[in-house]
């Protein structure tokens, strides 16, 4: 099974990178852009006996070390390898 | 007093720590690899600066896991002196040692540049050689020094004391224009509430002798070895 895990900064937790990429985008013209938050994506490929354990150790995996509560949310999905989205 | 340095794969800060505390303080030093599990009867636990293990995933992510982490960890619960300079400091809070993140620069860039720091506690092991409020020029060497917590804790650590050091300008006044991170409240160290976990973002190793530019920082390490005669005496 396939983890897709998107890390982002909290809501308080200043974004300088995601100012800096909105002033950017303004540049180009992209005047619509009303904010902009960088976060990361990790994919992580386990064994796993159902998607439910699959679950319950990513989430496990995300408490402990993938983000750091203090200034990361997370969130993922889980993909059985037979059905790829893409 | 026997001060331990903790030597993570990555650290760069290590040497300079040991040259401050074997050469110019003449005290007695240990260098403690990351997979040590022992601290070898160490007084102080030095996390130097650096970028211990790549810094990846998050600075301080993966170090935090190092066995010697977990006696460090112990160490402080026994109400040993720990000191997390830099890199550390960063350490130290993935570690749940101290509360609060270090986060991007403000600026988006590493700042390399001197700063001035506002003393706010002098009666702890690690400040002791500090006057009341006294103001300390120590340099600053980081991409990732901003401090953050959230509001409730913020006001936790305001309320209890724990801010030890704030970027301040040069008469002492906390000032947006002093701050060279965007950290909240101009917080450059903190320490926990017990007082023995301390951790700073600006470099006391490297203002320890006049040809360095300045020798503030000595005042600290002085202090972490005079507060251990002290043990010894009473």
């Amino acid at each position: 099974m396939i983890a897709r895990v998107v890390v982002t900064p909290k809501p308080l937790v200043n974004d300088p990178q995601g100012i800096t990429v909105k002033a950017g985008l303004a540049t180009l013209g992209f005047k619509e852009v009303s904010d902009v938050r960088i976060g990361k994506y990790i994919e992580v490929r386990l064994d796993a006996a159902s998607e439910h354990e699959a679950k319950q150790r990513v989430e496990a995996m995300c408490r402990q070390l993938l983000a750091n509560h203090v200034i990361e949310d997370f969130r993922f999905e889980i993909e059985t390898e037979a059905s790829p989205k893409r | 007093m026997k001060f331990g340095v903790v030597v993570f794969p990555g650290t760069w800060s290590d040497r300079d720590c040991g040259w401050v505390i074997d050469q110019v303080l003449g005290e007695q030093l240990q260098y403690l690899w990351h997979k040590d599990a022992d601290l070898k009867g160490c007084d102080c636990v030095i996390l130097p600066g650096g970028f211990a293990y790549g810094d990846h995933l998050r600075t301080g992510a993966i170090a935090r896991f190092a066995p010697v982490m977990e006696k460090v960890g112990e160490f402080a619960d026994r109400g040993g002196l720990v000191w997390g300079i830099c890199n550390g400091f960063q350490i130290l809070c993935e570690a749940g040692l101290l509360p609060g993140a270090l986060t991007r620069n403000s600026s988006l860039e590493f700042r390399c540049a001197w700063t001035n720091l506002l003393v706010e506690r002098n009666d702890l092991a690690f400040t002791k050689q500090c006057s009341d409020r006294e103001v300390i020029s120590v340099p600053i060497s980081h991409g990732e020094g901003s401090y953050f917590a959230d509001p409730a804790t913020l006001s936790r650590l305001e309320q209890n004391g724990q801010v030890v050091f704030r970027y301040c300008d040069p008469a002492g006044n906390v000032v947006a224009g002093a701050n060279p991170n965007g950290s909240l409240h101009n917080i450059a160290g903190i320490v926990n509430k017990r007082g023995n976990v301390l951790g700073m973002m600006p470099h006391p190793e490297r203002c320890s002798e006049a040809e360095l530019g300045g020798t503030d920082g000595l005042k600290l390490f002085r202090s972490v070895a005079e507060s251990a005669m002290r043990v010894l005496v009473s």
